[in-house]
């Protein structure tokens, strides 16, 4: 960009500053590129709608033309039009708003449960990971037991035991999804527990906490962060399933899985206002995999989160 | 101020314990530097595990490490950490396989400094280049930045011993350091690492299976075979006048740039590792040209002769032979690039077994 200025005196004074804008422009479609070049084209246009979904989620009250709960008996039922783009409901509801403002409780309760199961399972992993033998096997024979417990049926018990609503239905899935992190997460931790780099920290004397931290979990970041995201994408499925039970979110609430066990207008042939809901899990659901997919497969050196200059490192 | 003293490890291998070190006995002085020399097997590699503590699970160590008199083993966690950080550095064979490859070499070369010396990030890092200049990097300010999949292999090794010296440990266990490198690299580490090792009076403890390099740059040498010492002088008289068999067998074997050979001598059959040694009797018999009976009963102690230690029982005998035998024409100690086909590069199995 710079490089293209016709070079005389007048340039000199504005050099520094022009200089640096030109950088900063350039540094940033470097980053773009390099974001690209690792995302590839799948993994670019799941990270869009992802995007999407997270932009429309935090400024749902920027995008939705109506009040997601505001009712009008009247305009029951419509079809796509102008005023409405995606209809009304049974009760006359904006399908788009709801879907918009149901798009924040949707992604909130998934994004709830992997960060509190990754808190926990991560860790845990790390520990038995490292010390091995007795920790080892105590902690992976506890997370089996979890594991033979399908989150649901777990989730389903305590929405019996404490009432129907999204917390409940949160910790259940979030005790859930330990082991679905943990277990993978132990078994690339103990790949890198053996591995010469850490013969060689340890020799520097670093103890095992800088150790499994720094270092050990640095490099299979990017593995933990796709198994969170394939787990994320599990998780909007399950709370929308208990949603749609109505053992999570509650009814007047706007939720996809709500939205989606509106029986009544299926049975008189509206299917707009719940196969779209139903559609946007299942794109979230897929958005989630396949970047899921990418994070996890890059080295862990060449990865954007660590290498700002990406895959340009040859270059220099 | 490193002491090993009647040192016996053994490794657990699928559920049997095999031994990869008996008897050992070596010491290393204050600014000295020991070669210890051996094929594939001999257990030079699992000697400097037990000197930094770093055997796998399972291994079963009896006999004495000490340095400065205190016991290696019988430290706790907190000790031991000091033990690794102040006393001894470790340089290993492959660095990029050493070297945390998401954090660039600069957070690899301060880390230590910085987390447990307390040094501030900026002197840290002044400290860090200064030390990529000591070793013979250009442009250390550029090289900080950069992440270790960005230079070369033989760089990175410069790199590893940078990071060892920025520690300033008392001795240096040098395992195979230049092996992964090339031939023409080899040369200008190892020329690196010896002349910062005199400049600081650091000890060494270097480990390879090239005799010619530990000639060129190590005090004293020890011969290894089967996981014990069998041999051991001061380079100088190793060369000139070595006594057991095994040691002549090495030396014999050995290239030269002056004599034009159609084929190198070898030794007959293959190097053994301490569990495939016979339990009784000497190692090295059933390849040794001077074995006789008595050989196979009773394992020979490592005994003093002409100023040095051999492991053999007909040492004085051979003397007496090679007394009579005339003066085989002696090379001078080779430049450290001339590599002796000793050993081949692949891994033994019994040290495969460790790293997984």
């Amino acid at each position: 960009m710079t490089a293209t200025l016709p070079a005389g005196p007048e340039t000199v004074p504005t050099g520094p500053a022009r200089g640096r804008a030109g950088t900063r422009a350039g540094a940033l479609g470097r980053r773009a590129r390099a974001l690209y070049s690792f995302l590839g084209p799948s993994g670019t246009i799941a990270a869009a709608v992802l995007a999407a979904m997270l932009i429309l989620a935090v400024g749902a009250g920027l995008f939705a033309p109506y009040d997601p709960n505001q009712a009008s008996l009247l305009d029951a039922y419509q079809g796509p039009s102008m005023a409405h783009l995606l209809g009304t409901d049974a009760i006359g509801r904006d399908v788009l708003s709801r879907l918009i403002y149901g798009s924040r409780t949707s992604l909130l309760g998934p994004a709830l449960v992997i960060a509190c199961s990754t808190a926990v399972g991560v860790p845990l992993a790390l520990i038995g990971a490292w010390y091995g033998g007795l920790v080892d096997a105590g902690a992976a024979r506890i997370l089996d037991l979890v594991y033979a417990l399908p989150g649901l049926l777990l989730a389903v018990i305590t929405a019996a035991m404490f009432g129907p609503g999204l917390t409940p239905a949160v910790v259940a899935l979030s005790i859930a999804y330990v082991p679905f992190l943990s277990r993978v997460v132990r078994a690339a931790a103990r790949q890198q527990r053996v591995s010469p780099y850490v013969d060689a920290l340890t020799v520097q004397g670093f103890g095992p906490w800088r150790i499994g931290a720094r270092h050990i979990l640095r490099n299979i970041a990017p593995m933990v962060l796709g198994q969170s995201a394939v787990a994320f994408g599990y998780a909007l499925l399950d709370l929308a399933g208990l949603s749609y039970l109505g053992l999570a979110v509650q009814a007047p609430t706007a939720d996809w899985g709500v939205m989606v066990s509106d029986q009544d207008s299926m049975l008189r042939g509206h299917l707009l206002p719940v196969l779209v809901p139903g559609l946007l899990v299942v794109v979230c659901v897929m958005a989630l995999t396949v970047l899921g997919a990418r994070i996890a497969g890059e080295r862990p050196e060449r990865h954007p989160l660590w290498n700002r200059r990406g895959k340009r490192a040859g270059a220099e | 101020m490193l002491e090993l003293n009647d040192l016996d490890v053994a490794l657990r291998v699928g559920g049997r314990m095999r031994r990869v070190l008996s008897g050992l006995s070596l010491s290393v002085a204050a600014g000295e530097a020991v070669g210890l020399v051996g094929e594939s097997g001999s257990g030079k590699s699992m000697t400097v595990r037990a000197v930094t503590r770093l055997l796998p699970e399972g291994a079963a160590v009896s006999g004495r490490i000490r340095f400065d008199g205190r016991d290696v083993a019988a430290m706790d966690a907190p000790a031991l950490r000091r033990y690794r950080d102040r006393d001894v550095g470790m340089i290993f064979q492959d660095p990029r396989a050493h070297i945390d490859p998401t954090y660039r070499i600069g957070s690899f070369l301060t880390e230590a400094l910085r987390v447990n010396r307390g040094v501030g990030p900026a002197a840290a890092r002044r400290q860090a280049t200064e030390l990529l200049a000591a070793v013979g990097i250009d442009d250390p300010e550029r090289r900080v930045r950069q992440y270790p999949h960005e230079v070369s292999g033989g760089m990175l090794q410069r790199v590893m011993i940078a990071s060892v010296l920025a520690a300033e440990p008392r001795l240096i266990l040098a395992d195979e350091p230049t092996t992964a490198l090339d031939v023409t690299i080899q040369a200008e580490v190892v020329a690196i690492l010896d002349r910062l090792r005199r400049d600081r009076g650091i000890g060494m403890l270097f480990i390879t299976h090239d005799l010619d390099l530990a000639l060129a740059i190590c005090d004293r040498v020890a011969v290894m075979y089967a996981g014990s010492i069998v041999e051991i002088r001061s380079a100088r008289d190793l060369h000139r006048s070595a006594c057991h068999p095994y040691t002549v067998g090495l030396l014999g074997s050995r290239p030269s740039i002056q004599a034009r050979v159609d084929k190198l001598v070898a030794i007959p059959g293959r190097p053994v590792s301490a569990f495939e040694a016979p339990p009784d009797g000497c190692a090295f018999t059933d390849r040794c040209a001077h074995a006789e009976p008595d050989c196979l009963h009773g394992r020979p102690a490592l005994e003093p002769f002409n100023d040095g230690l051999v492991r053999c029982r007909r040492v004085a005998d051979l003397a007496v032979l090679a007394e009579s035998r005339p003066e085989s024409p002696a090379a001078p100690p080779s430049e450290p690039a001339a590599k002796s086909v000793v050993e081949p590069p692949a891994e033994s199995p019994a040290e495969e077994g460790t790293q997984p």
